[in-house]
């Protein structure tokens, strides 16, 4: 743990508990929302453009908006305390993530599946199974690895070991991913999807055990962060309040 | 802990005693191309291995091991019997921290590109292994990935199903549910049983095109085909029982390697396939016994090798820290025909050969001594 950097970070803001939420969207109203209907009412202070806030009702508990994607970097190296993002980004992003933050409450928002997905076409392959055959027969017909383009490299990498698939390749895909194998870069997709219509506008069809992980907006706690008595006291006290709602 | 200084002088040390055994000191480059290692690993060597770009030679990684970069050096000088000696670091990415794995450490090999006689090099490998690490008191451990090999190769089924388990040979959990399906242990998928019996009224061209649009490289005649290779796979009778309780014999095996010899000769009785590996593995132990080594103190696991040595295919071995099941290997090493098949384009070089982590050596070393402190 990167002592310095966190404590200088907590004196620059007073310390206290730092509870990190969305910055925009959909997602930050939610989550509003959904701390608001557990007696923790959440508000920005001073203008639309200063990125900080105030939660109502607990003493030492300080609002950090970010970027949702900038939430697991900071919970992992423990500069808030507390922080609102989705299960996929806190898996694909923090190396060893469960030693590393706990997940204090399912939130029951932002459901997104990652899930592996082959063209329509493939009438051949309907399991991981059938995958793995096409792919060793791919790589013999075409000379190179069958490729699956997403941007979870770890968590699809992962999933494809643990599921025995070989001769596959990851190609980096950051958006339109669902568009790469008309275009002829890669065979299969390993996309977020919620409703899967994305994909199947694309002539795509989800493996029947390609379900990778299940992802929703959860709230998360830092194992990184400092936690001093005061902070503790500031948990408690959420945790209180979260209860008395469950 | 020792200082570096003190690893790389253990490195420099085990380098000389390979020179003196008729090695040829090799030093090869730190960063090698990312695409043989990409090709012969796939995707699973990107988690464990530093990848970094070059504008003019393109993905580089960190060497992750000595094996591959010494073979390619072998292959370029043209082949002939060889034997090289190296030591230097190597770079592991690691996902999650483990506890005595360092992610930049030293390794001291010794390879030996030797046709004439496999066993005898197999012997004498390990005998200079064994005795470097004589002083440790280490556990030592060997198989044979060529039994497990020769029985696939050997089994009373199609070519497809045998193809099918030697590429899993690697993997024992879906090499096992391969096997179990195939001796109709494990129910076929719903959706393939659907497919094979709409393709009794369909043509494939047919299904395919009703899907829609046929998008991707991969053609609706690769399509067809693999269809064809599952009604053929649907047609085959199960592997019979006894052919696959062999198959869990054969991997329960972890005895003395006598004991393991004879209780494999038992297999082969009924399955003949195994007599050639066999006879190796026999050759094998006799020139390690005439070479010194007290093969009653080494154990014989024919699992052994399957899931941490992915480019050995015959003989593995190695040397463990007793009751430390959390330390890497302080040696380890064995046979890999089949990479230098794979680098050497289509022409195979037997090639045996192992390394040593210094680090971990001296360390133990210092705890045998009575717990000395590193200055």
């Amino acid at each position: 743990m990167d002592v310095t950097t966190t404590s200088a970070a907590l004196r620059k803001t007073d310390g206290g508990l730092k509870l990190g939420v969305p910055s925009k969207g959909r997602l930050m109203e939610k989550t509003f929302d959904w701390f608001g209907a557990r007696g923790l009412d959440i508000r920005r202070t001073g203008s639309e453009r200063e990125y900080s806030g105030a939660v109502g009702g607990i003493e030492g508990v300080d609002l950090v908006l970010l970027s949702a994607g900038e939430i697991p970097r900071e919970l992992e190296a423990g500069r808030i305390h507390l922080g609102v993002t989705g299960t996929d980004l806190v898996r694909e992003r923090i190396a060893g993530w469960d030693d590393t933050v706990k997940e204090v409450a399912a939130m029951g928002f932002g459901q997104a599946d990652l899930v592996i997905a082959v063209p329509k076409c493939w009438i051949d392959v309907d399991t991981l199974e059938d995958l793995d055959a096409a792919a060793a027969a791919f790589r013999k017909v075409h000379g190179h690895r069958l490729r699956v383009a997403t941007k979870y490299h770890r968590l699809v990498r992962e999933f494809l070991r643990g599921a025995g698939v070989a001769d596959y390749q990851l190609v980096d895909s950051q958006g339109a991913t669902e568009g790469t194998v008309k275009n002829l870069t890669a065979e299969a997709v390993a996309d977020i999807t919620s409703t899967g219509e994305t994909l199947r506008a694309n002539h795509l069809k989800v493996l029947s055990d390609g379900m990778i992980h299940r992802s929703q907006a959860t709230l998360f706690r830092s194992l990184r962060a400092p936690w001093g008595a005061a902070e503790r006291a500031a948990l408690a006290e959420i945790m209180n309040r979260l209860a008395a709602r469950v | 802990m020792p200082s570096k200084d003190q690893v790389r002088a253990e490195a420099a040390r085990l380098k000389a005693a390979f020179v003196a055994a008729g090695a040829t000191a090799v030093d090869p480059d730190v960063l090698q191309p990312a695409d043989t290692l990409l090709d012969l690993y796939g995707e699973d060597i990107r988690a464990r291995a530093y990848v970094t770009a070059d504008p003019l030679r393109g993905e580089q990684m960190l060497r992750p091991d000595f094996t591959v970069p010494v073979v390619q050096m072998h292959v370029a000088r043209g082949n002939g019997p060889a034997r090289y000696t190296y030591a230097g670091e190597v770079f592991r990415r690691q996902e999650v921290a483990e506890p005595g794995r360092s992610n930049e450490y030293f390794q001291a090999g010794f390879e030996v590109f030797d046709a004439p006689d496999p066993a005898a090099a197999e012997a004498e490998v390990f005998a200079r292994f064994a005795e470097l690490m004589s002083p440790l008191g280490l556990r030592a451990a060997m198989g044979d990935m060529g039994l497990l090999t020769a029985v696939v190769r050997g089994l009373d089924t199609t070519a497809a199903r045998r193809a099918a388990l030697m590429r899993h040979i690697w993997r024992p959990k879906r090499f096992r549910a391969l096997l179990d399906r195939y001796a109709g242990r494990r129910p076929v998928a719903a959706s393939r049983t659907a497919l094979l019996e709409r393709m009794r009224k369909e043509v494939p061209a047919q299904a395919i095109a009703a899907t829609g649009p046929v998008i991707g490289l991969r053609t609706p005649a690769e399509i067809a085909h693999r269809i064809e290779t599952l009604q053929e796979e649907a047609r085959t009778p199960p592997l019979a029982a006894r052919q696959v309780a062999l198959i869990d014999d054969l991997l329960s095996i972890r005895e003395t390697p006598a004991n393991a010899l004879a209780r494999l000769r038992d297999i082969a009785v009924d399955l003949a396939a195994l007599d050639p590996a066999l006879d190796r593995l026999e050759r094998r132990l006799d020139a390690m016994r005439a070479h010194g080594v007290d093969l009653d103190r080494v154990e014989f696991e024919a699992s052994y090798g399957r899931t941490s040595m992915e480019y050995y295919d015959g003989f593995v071995f190695g040397f463990y820290a007793p009751g430390r099941p959390h330390l890497p290997p302080v040696a380890s090493g064995g046979r890999y025909d089949a990479l230098t098949r794979i680098l050497g384009r289509g022409r195979e070089i037997p090639a045996v050969g192992g390394m040593i982590r210094p680090g971990l050596a001296l360390e133990l070393g210092a705890e045998i001594a009575g717990g000395a402190t590193w200055t």
